[in-house]
């Protein structure tokens, strides 16, 4: 568990990181039975700021703006850089030669680049690989068996029927009614008793990353003294947005490093450590980046235990249907916590599903006590959503709900969605095969025991690093590969780098 | 676990009505009583929860209170919900034809023809957005021969739409500039406000409209932007102001420039109507060339909602010209890890389709010809109602402010109870500033808003 809350904050660091590492601070506390606390100091962070912006103030004195209209001298633009350069190492209040022109040098000196992405940017270095071995096993899009992007026939199918038809005007601020509609019998059930009493307040959201980050704002302003739990590990972003909603993040024990299957006890016990009434950040299926599951039974148990607690669980469903083939069955963990009379919150996404990433389509639901309060969350949903994006994209809304909508297209779709995840399925065990015929030491059955789009191989960063820069293998630093992105023409060729790297 | 017995009575939990924001208070359920209070400690929230599980839990969110209507999108609901057969949506700005339905511009339909042929692939787009789009929306507004351009000083992410671009930039700001605050017109539109708020940035307001010459209080508005703080950020509306309808002439526009150098202020656009105004995308782009000239580092938001009626596609830009390229790459990057956790990269559609319209000729010229004809659809509405009101009005007060204006909007001048008398007795449905939207207006009805809009003005008060 050390080394995997370790390996989880590397990526943070690489993430969180604005200026130097030794000026950003984190307080990190690791004891055998309690929960890992992160406090970021903000307010560290602040006074950075606020030195830097008030020191390049300090240039623009009375005399320099009377002399605002001159040229900058390419002295002044190496004086500059060095003043950016150096500001990590001192509080600088560096005076510029004479006649700097107020607007020559920018207001935004101090803004240092970001760090890439953990996982975009590994696309990104993919892309600028010129070997023709190079593997992409980053990001979780699906790729077919040729390694080429996929769009689904029923999406082709939906597209051709509303090319055309409908005007674009804005939808109201929740979105699509008959698109959230689809989404709420899909995660709910059909014949759900929620739907038909109107206790659920939805609103359609931008994908999952939208809907998580609906639900961190709208927990910050009803909730503000509440935090959230969020499994260890988990997908990066899911700490940027809680982050950035300014919601404080505690972690919960999820991932067993030794047999790179769930750590059931620590899980429980965390569950049962935290303050009753807390919120909880749940993966429904296809835990990302592990593969991990809790079985049936296990989801059971979790449930029971929340209840006795009173926490509140936050479902974030990416892979409904992708997991095994069967959303019904993907939903299983939810259906489990609503028939246990949870209020549950649950984040979906169709990017994956519907393999609509690029058009942002999901859904934010809250099941509420009653008609009312549903109406009341909904109404401050929508209020969070505007002064984000006004109303969201149509596009993709009308996708889902035409297919969704449509008994044969609907068919079809579940046809096409259990054939991507056979295919990850087999490659799966192909893999598997490959690393065992191969005479690997090492036990590789967590690759067919983990489920959906990724598999959380246990190699460290460093190997990782030897299959990008020797195989030239694009993968995430915590070892996480995209099955989506494993072929029947690289299957072979990446066990045998897994292999070298790992004998 | 099956073996739990559950009880099935739970009292009624102890509620703060009225007061939103507070935390819901727990569970009463029988023998057990908890309070807590904002801002106490974990201890005193502990919930004491029976051994036995209930069946039906009581909501956390059991507090939360009725969000109000949103003002303009509201309009629309309320108008939608209206059987009079004389009402009109003069309410949302969404551009209308002459038989008052939506309008769907021929060249998106082309854009979109031709992307259905191509069958491109639906992949995430780069957190930034999609390539062609950001360096066609660049050379849009600013001209692709423009300096910024040409040395690569422009920091482009495709947003979604102009308030998404808005709330990148503010996020932005309250993460750089902590220290400085943005200045907005008084009036403006309603969520600019909203976004400021969210984003935790300060705002002030400058003069800008005057109620007397239902024009432009220049005096008030330079006063204000000098008063401000040094390095504070002005919102500018780039053409067409939201809701007045009122701009700055260009002699007025270099005036502000000048203000603004003197205070060492950033000129922050929202451009939502490029080319829209006037019919001429280069025109109405004049304001920010300006200033992008002048030498300022400068924010533009850009919407293509009105000018290409992509609405709810959600596509606009975020655009920041900075000093140096270095400064603009760097900006870029933390304009992305903003976007990130909020809704990682932004929808494909849209981008697609501006990509395509701009990037074929023919396209391009079909829709400067279309937005030409949407300007000029508006001018003549805005025409005939002033000859209307000019003729009917026997009190001889001048209602030629209206052709002054320009735009999608028009400040009527009407006070709250006025524009509500429009509602209730004329069913008008407009916004309670006194703003109509003249995209929702057709020449058929200009003889009924006339009147209506005289009756308000001068029996109500």
């Amino acid at each position: 568990m050390q080394a995997q809350t370790r390996l989880n904050l590397s990526l943070l660091h690489q993430d969180q990181a604005l200026f130097s590492p030794h000026l950003f601070l984190v307080t990190l506390v690791i004891t055998p039975t309690r929960t890992v606390l992160f406090n970021y100091s903000l307010s560290q962070k602040r006074t950075l700021y606020l030195n830097l912006a008030f020191s390049s103030k300090l240039q623009f004195s009375a005399r320099e703006n009377t002399e605002r209209k001159r040229r900058r001298t390419r002295g002044t633009k190496m004086a500059f850089r060095a003043m950016i350069s150096s500001r990590a190492t001192q509080q600088s209040k560096w005076v510029p030669s004479a006649g700097v022109a107020r607007q020559m040098s920018s207001w935004f000196g101090h803004v240092e680049p970001a760090a890439k992405d953990p996982i975009l940017g590994v696309t990104e270095a993919f892309l600028a690989d010129p070997s023709p071995d190079k593997v992409n096993v980053g990001v979780g899009a699906y790729r077919d068996d040729n390694g080429k992007p996929v769009v689904l026939e029923c999406v082709r199918e939906a597209e051709r029927r509303i090319a055309g038809n409908l005007n674009m005007e804005y939808l109201p601020m929740g979105g699509s009614s008959h698109m959230i509609e689809e989404s709420l019998k899909l995660a709910y059930g059909e014949d759900s008793d929620f739907i038909k009493d109107k206790r659920i307040a939805a609103v359609q959201a931008l994908s999952g990353t939208g809907a998580c980050r609906l639900f961190a704002d709208f927990q910050k302003r009803f909730l503000p003294d509440s935090q959230i739990y969020i499994p260890v590990p988990t997908w990066a972003n899911h700490h940027n947005i809680w982050r950035d909603a300014r919601v404080p993040q505690n972690m919960f024990r999820y991932y067993h490093a030794e047999t790179k299957g769930l750590d059931f006890s620590s899980l429980m016990e965390d569950i049962k450590n935290a303050p009753n009434g807390s919120f909880f950040l749940l993966h429904a299926c296809a835990h990302n980046p592990t593969g991990v599951d809790p079985s049936e039974e296990q989801w059971r148990e979790i449930s029971h235990l929340f209840k006795s607690k009173n926490h509140f669980p936050l479902f974030d469903m990416a892979y409904q249907g992708f997991a095994s083939g069967d959303p019904e069955r993907d939903a299983k963990a939810i259906r489990i916590f609503l028939d246990d009379g949870h209020l549950i919150g649950c984040a979906q996404s169709f990017a994956k599903n519907m393999g609509l990433y690029g058009q942002r389509a999901g859904c934010l639901s809250i099941l509420c006590d009653n008609e009312m309060e549903a109406v009341a969350v909904k109404s401050q949903l929508q209020q969070l959503g505007r002064p984000m994006y006004s109303n969201p994209p149509v596009h993709g809304a009308l996708i889902v709900s035409t297919i969704l909508g449509d008994p044969e297209l609907k068919k079809l779709w579940l046809q096409e969605v259990k054939g991507m995840a056979d295919r990850i399925i087999g490659m799966r065990t192909t893999l598997r095969e490959n690393l065992e015929k191969l005479g690997s030491p090492l036990s590789w059955e967590h690759i067919t025991n983990q489920i959906g789009m990724f598999c959380y191989s246990g190699m460290s960063p460093e190997q990782v690093d030897r299959l990008t820069n020797e195989y030239h293998i694009y993968m995430t630093r915590n070892g996480r590969i995209s099955m989506a992105g494993v072929t029947t023409g690289n299957v072979g060729y990446l066990a045998n780098a897994i292999h070298e790297v790992t004998k | 676990m099956a073996s739990l017995a559950f009880s099935s009575t739970s009292a009624s939990p102890v509620a703060l009505r009225g007061r939103p924001n507070k935390l819901a208070i727990g569970v009463a359920q029988s023998g057990a009583c908890h309070v807590s209070a904002r801002g106490s400690d974990r201890k005193a929230r502990l919930f004491i929860t029976r051994a036995v599980a209930v069946e039906k839990k009581v909501s956390r969110f059991e507090d939360v209170a009725m969000a109000p209507p949103d003002p303009i999108l509201g309009v629309s609901e309320a108008f939608r919900a209206c059987t009079n057969e004389s009402k009109l949506n003069l309410g949302v700005g969404a551009y209308r034809t002459e038989d008052l339905q939506p309008y769907v511009l021929n060249v998106v339909k082309k854009a979109e023809k031709l992307m259905l042929e191509k069958g491109e692939n639906k992949e995430y787009l780069p957190i930034e957005g999609l390539a062609a789009f950001n360096k066609a929306t660049a050379e849009l507004l600013l001209g692709a021969d423009n300096h910024s351009i040409q040395s690569q000083r422009v920091a482009t992410v495709q947003g979604l739409s102009g308030t998404g671009s808005l709330r990148l930039a503010a996020a932005f700001i309250n993460r750089y500039c902590p220290n400085s605050k943005v200045l907005i017109s008084s009036p403006t539109w309603g969520n600019h406000k909203n976004i400021f708020n969210d984003a935790g940035v300060p705002w002030s307001e400058y003069r800008y409209y005057d109620p007397k010459t239902v024009g432009l209080d220049f005096e008030g508005m330079i006063a204000d932007i000098k008063a401000a703080p040094s390095g504070s950020f002005i919102l500018l509306h780039g053409c067409a102001h939201n809701p007045t309808g009122i701009d700055p002439t260009p002699e007025q526009w270099t005036q502000i420039a000048d203000v603004l150098e003197e205070k060492g202020h950033t000129p922050f656009f929202d451009v939502a109507y490029q080319g829209f105004a006037s019919g001429s995308l280069d025109e109405d782009a004049f304001s920010v060339r300006l200033f992008v000239e002048r030498g300022f580092e400068v924010f533009v938001a850009q919407s293509y909602s009105k000018n290409l009626g992509l609405y709810s596609e959600r596509i606009g830009a975020i655009n920041v010209i900075c000093s140096s390229s270095d400064v603009a790459n760097r900006v870029k990057s933390q304009l992305k890890r903003l976007a990130r956790p909020m809704y990682s990269n932004p929808p494909v559609h849209g981008a697609r389709i501006v990509a395509n319209v701009v990037g074929d000729p023919n396209l391009f010229s079909e829709w400067k010809a279309e937005m030409e004809e949407m300007a000029g659809r508006i001018k003549n509405v805005r025409k005939r109602l002033y000859d209307n009101l000019s003729q009917k009005d026997k009190s001889g007060k001048d209602w030629s402010f209206i052709l002054r204006q320009i735009g999608m909007f028009s400040y009527t001048g009407l006070n709250t109870s006025q524009s509500e008398n429009m509602t209730n007795k004329w069913h008008m449905y407009m916004t309670k500033d006194g703003r109509i939207s003249l995209a929702g207006l057709s020449l058929a009805k200009c003889d009924y808003l006339a009147d209506a809009i005289i009756d308000s003005y001068h029996n109500v008060n």
